[in-house]
């Protein structure tokens, strides 16, 4: 996956709170297969009023943020279904960093492995990126991973927290199965005892 | 960030002030040190799984381990079952849909080429997986379980830690039947009482999410207690776990006892003879101990629980029965008035309406929350003798449930109410398999979620129990199913 190292870009904001995944990518569109992009698919359904057309008023929509890459929501974004689609279809949009007061736990480890940073802030500092960012929607922001800090205009910077592992994991675009299989003995060893011991868990039909 | 600590052997928990006496230890944390093989200084620990569930929409994690040319390390500990995609109607040709019919066949060959254990299309144990995989015995106390959805937990209901993963991790497990997590944080709600007359498990569960918040059990493995719990039968139980991911949580545990033991005892792939009798011992154990500490703690009281319903497009938006639309402009807040106006409009209600003035396009019994059998039993009580006055659909959790509600003759009690009596799959709850709801539509519904466009692109969902779907069948409207008698 991509490396994510530092960022300097402007943000979408997105005054919703409970994006859910189904929003992110309706259920009809988990078939499709990742060759094809997922990015028309985005949104696909809130993007549009009633009558299919995109409405003027989604932010995604407006032609002031096409390029940017930083997506600001409310609480609880990604909550809901487990499908990694959701992240193909920000990723695929060209989004690299989402910033939100919660997450969705699923949602949030899906993004790590696929280069797309999740980074939690309290709602006073979401606000302030929303103003900033509706004001002026070239305004950038920067993002420093390995600092993890994110730097709103001339202002100081914020630190936010993110797990020491995923934090490797997207600072290096690693593939965490390559780091399992170097505790390739240290499994195989669980495998063996624990069979001895629980061998009820196995299961027999 | 190397490994600090292997683990294959368990060593009590001690305290720290006086070692010879044993820290009581929670649930979660026994399942957790059995299962631990790497723990890193970074706080990262590698757990082995026990139990893979795949589906057809694991179709992107088999062509990741394709790409790698890996193979599946434990295809023996590794499941999978059509129930997204699959027909509820006609199956004698399949899917008519092609790329419905491409994510059918897909599974099919993906399993085949890994000698994965398939319950297809046409498979008598074919149905919904978090249905069928307790059916069978697979889901057992004290296992770790994951599946590439997010209703995996379910089987906490068994006292098994059970959680979804994405497509990502699902090509991990299947490549090294482990998985790398954080310690999640712990929550216990405990239910007080005895539930009431008609008031289930989905009400419960329902209120839990309204009191705590759709994000409220975030980061957290939620174990549920207290004797309302405790009184639950397994179905009910796997119905409060299901839910848990509504509430944000990780997983749901609830900790096996002689209600869990009985039910799994006999089942396919359950323990046998002195297998059985050595497992039972080990799983009395899996209890949290008392004095046990958890970062957060719930309390409600079981008898005040009314049947609930959702009118809003959160499972958060859940309000008992006799209450009303709120009206957002009560709402001090603006960021939360504006959610709660977009929801009400969305939902095309009126600020302060009764909840029972609710009218309903369509009624839809099923899914992985509430299409076991205790649930298809509770809807043919409230529908026998009665007809529905909106379309309704039951489809059956899966093909056993089919098979054993039409030997007790429930069948026939949904086609003479005039309800659709279907094949066994995810339906109308996912709306993958092409089972929706209309535009503008409104659907009373035994569902999970009532997310915008959830069942279907404009589709208005409203969450409740069968019981409470049954009566709004009857009324074409949402109702206290306490009053049904007294209305209907």
């Amino acid at each position: 996956m991509t490396p994510f190292t530092t960022l300097t870009a402007p943000a979408i904001p997105l005054r919703l709170a409970n994006v859910d995944t189904d929003q992110l990518l309706p259920g009809r569109f988990l078939r499709k297969p990742r060759s094809d992009g997922y990015d028309n698919y985005l949104f696909h359904d809130i993007r549009r009023g009633r009558d299919g057309t995109l409405r003027a008023d989604f932010p995604l929509n407006d032609p002031c943020y096409a390029d940017a890459p930083i997506l600001v929501a409310d609480r609880n974004f990604g909550g809901g279904s487990s499908r990694e689609g959701a992240v193909y279809a920000l990723v695929d949009r060209g989004i690299r960093a989402v910033i939100a007061p919660s997450f969705g736990d699923i949602f949030y480890s899906n993004a790590t492995k696929n280069g797309l940073l999740p980074i939690r802030l309290p709602i006073d500092i979401v606000e302030r990126i929303w103003a900033i960012a509706e004001a002026d929607p070239s305004a950038p922001l920067t993002i420093d991973l390995a600092a993890q800090t994110v730097r709103l205009a001339n202002a100081e910077p914020v630190r936010f927290e993110i797990d020491a592992f995923q934090r490797a994991c997207l600072l290096e675009g690693r593939d965490d199965i390559d780091l399992t299989l170097a505790h390739a003995d240290a499994i195989s060893s669980f495998e063996t005892s624990d069979r001895a011991s629980r061998r009820w868990r196995a299961p027999s039909a | 960030m190397d490994q600090s600590r292997r683990s294959g052997v368990e060593t009590p928990l001690r305290c720290g002030y006086c070692p010879t006496m044993i820290t009581p230890t929670t649930l979660f944390e026994k399942i957790w040190r059995q299962h631990r093989i790497v723990e890193r200084d970074d706080g990262q620990t590698l757990l082995w799984i026990d139990r893979h569930l795949c589906h057809e929409g694991s179709f992107h994690a088999f062509d990741k381990l394709a790409r790698s040319g890996r193979p599946v390390r434990r295809p023996d500990l590794t499941f999978a079952f059509a129930d997204h995609y699959v027909p509820t109607r006609d199956r004698s040709a399949g899917a008519r849909d092609p790329e419905i019919a491409t994510m059918i066949r897909l599974l099919g060959e993906n399993t085949a080429r890994h000698g994965v254990r398939l319950f297809g299309l046409g498979d008598p144990d074919q149905g919904i997986v978090h249905v069928v995989a307790p059916e069978l015995g697979l889901t057992q106390p004290g296992l770790t379980l994951v599946c590439g959805d997010s209703h995996t937990s379910t089987h906490g209901a068994f006292g098994a830690l059970a959680f979804g993963i994405g497509a990502s991790e699902v090509s991990h497990v299947l490549a090294t039947q482990s998985l790398w997590q954080k310690r999640p944080r712990t929550l216990r709600v405990t239910v007080d009482g005895r539930l009431g007359p008609h008031v289930s498990a989905k009400d419960l569960i329902l209120a839990v999410i309204a009191r705590i918040g759709a994000d409220g059990a975030a980061g957290h493995v939620v174990e549920y207690a207290g004797e309302a719990i405790r009184a639950l039968p397994m179905e009910a139980r796997m119905t409060v776990c299901n839910m848990t991911i509504e509430a944000g949580g990780r997983a749901g545990l609830i900790a096996p006892d002689d209600t869990t033991f009985d039910w799994l005892h006999g089942r396919r792939y359950a323990p046998k003879g002195a297998d059985w009798d050595a497992a039972v011992a080990d799983w009395r154990g899996l209890v949290s101990d008392t004095g046990a500490s958890f970062d957060r703690e719930v309390r409600l009281d079981g008898a005040s629980i009314a049947p609930t319903v959702t009118w809003g497009t959160s499972p958060e938006n859940a309000v008992p029965v006799t209450d009303r639309v709120p009206d957002p402009e009560a709402e001090g807040d603006p960021g939360r008035r504006a959610t709660l106006a977009a929801a009400v409009d969305y939902m095309g209600l009126i600020p302060g309406m009764p909840i029972t003035d609710i009218t309903v396009d369509r009624v839809f019994i099923g899914s992985c929350t509430n299409a076991r059998i205790e649930d298809l039993r509770i809807a043919a009580g409230v529908l026998k003798g009665r007809r529905a006055t909106v379309p309704t659909m039951v489809v059956p959790g899966s093909s056993a449930v089919k098979r054993q509600a039409e030997t007790e003759g429930l069948d026939r009690v949904f086609i003479d109410a005039g309800a659709e009596w279907l094949e066994s799959g995810c339906s109308m709850c996912a709306a993958t398999n092409g089972d929706m709801v209309a535009p503008g539509q409104r659907c009373a519904s035994t569902t999970n979620r009532n997310f915008r466009g959830r069942q279907g692109p404009g589709a208005r969902t409203h969450l409740m129990s069968p019981a409470m779907a049954a009566a709004a069948a009857v009324t074409g409207r949402i109702t206290d199913v306490r009053l049904l008698g007294e209305t209907a």
